[in-house]
């Protein structure tokens, strides 16, 4: 599965959404109905499901799906 | 989620206030894991009483004040596992002495273990609970935690430090429908309270007003109630047992 599905699945799984409503553009607060602590919980899914610490300070700037994807991305590499 | 047990871990549950807790969560329907940190056969024997009165129970040994440690038994035992229904932090220990002969490793121990423990359980079942989107959990505090004690500057900075943790944690979990709630016991009928000199024994019951010491029961029963559906629209509160002192 590519970085982008796992990413997607996670998304899904966490807040409860379907995969229509996952687009890269999509904003997990306003788009998706998250909420602080669902932030929160996806970025720990997110650090468990690949192996990576992310940082609180680039927590913070991961808003929408495409910045989630994108930031895995970069630091797989 | 549905097929998993409904369960209640109880820190500290071998002896005492725990030991009560625990059995009466058994009953209660609940499967018991109950956590012991240095006597094994008196864990086994509470389980087996659990067992023996038509419930489910196992005794597990778990330092609460070590994080890594928390972290596993929550791994191994509890996610994906058990239905975490409940969560009661009552593990503790006291190291007591005036503060000015106070040593620093005395005030942390107590720290680490009551105060420190507690987070690191209620951290990890924060987890498993919100996205179970339902779970209560218990802290269980002190009257000596909210009036202060000579001789317990650091079991009442962690007892106390315990209700902060409570009312934190109440609100942010809330959304996720999982309640926080601490008991704080009076002064209880244990070990510790018998072997006090009679006269220590009447000054403290000068103190309260239905003149008696409360039972490990009193305690468990409130514990109970906070951990069942009677009590889904409590939280971030600090139930006393305490025989009427007012703190």
């Amino acid at each position: 599965m590519s970085v982008e599905a796992r990413v997607k699945k996670i998304i899904m799984d966490q807040l409860g959404v379907s995969e229509d409503a996952v687009k890269s553009d999509a904003s997990f607060v306003e788009d998706l109905g998250a909420d602080s602590l669902d932030l929160t919980e996806l970025i720990m899914a997110m650090e468990e499901e690949f192996g990576v610490e992310i940082e609180d300070e680039q927590a913070q700037k991961i808003l929408k799906v495409c910045d989630a994807v994108n930031f895995i991305e970069s630091s797989a590499k | 989620m549905s097929t998993l047990v409904p369960t209640a871990v109880v820190t500290g549950g071998s002896r005492g206030i725990g030991r009560s807790i625990a059995e009466t969560l058994g009953k209660a329907g609940f499967q018991v894991f109950l956590t012991y940190v240095s006597k094994p056969q008196e864990a086994e024997a509470v389980a087996a009483s659990i067992v023996a009165a038509g419930g489910k129970a196992k005794a597990f040994a778990l330092q609460v004040g070590d994080s890594a440690a928390v972290s596993a038994f929550f791994q191994d035992h509890i996610k994906d596992q058990v239905q975490l229904s409940v969560l009661v932090n009552n593990a503790g220990i006291t190291k007591d002495g005036f503060l000015i002969r106070m040593k620093d490793e005395d005030y942390a121990a107590v720290i680490d273990i009551n105060l420190k423990g507690a987070f690191y359980c209620l951290r990890e079942a924060a987890k498993i609970m919100s996205k179970q989107r339902t779970g209560s959990i218990v802290n269980i505090t002190s009257v000596v935690g909210q009036m202060g004690n000579a001789g317990q500057a650091n079991y009442c900075s962690a007892k106390a430090g315990l209700i902060g943790l409570t009312k934190s944690a109440a609100k942010e979990l809330a959304s996720r429908n999982v309640t926080v709630n601490a008991v704080a016991p009076g002064f209880i009928e244990t070990d510790m309270t018998t072997a006090l000199p009679e006269a220590v024994r009447e000054e403290y019951l000068s103190h309260i007003p239905l003149k008696r010491f409360g039972a490990c029961k009193d305690i468990a029963n409130a514990v109970a109630f906070l951990a069942s559906e009677n009590a889904t629209y409590i939280t971030g509160q600090v139930l006393a047992v305490n025989g009427g002192m007012y703190c």
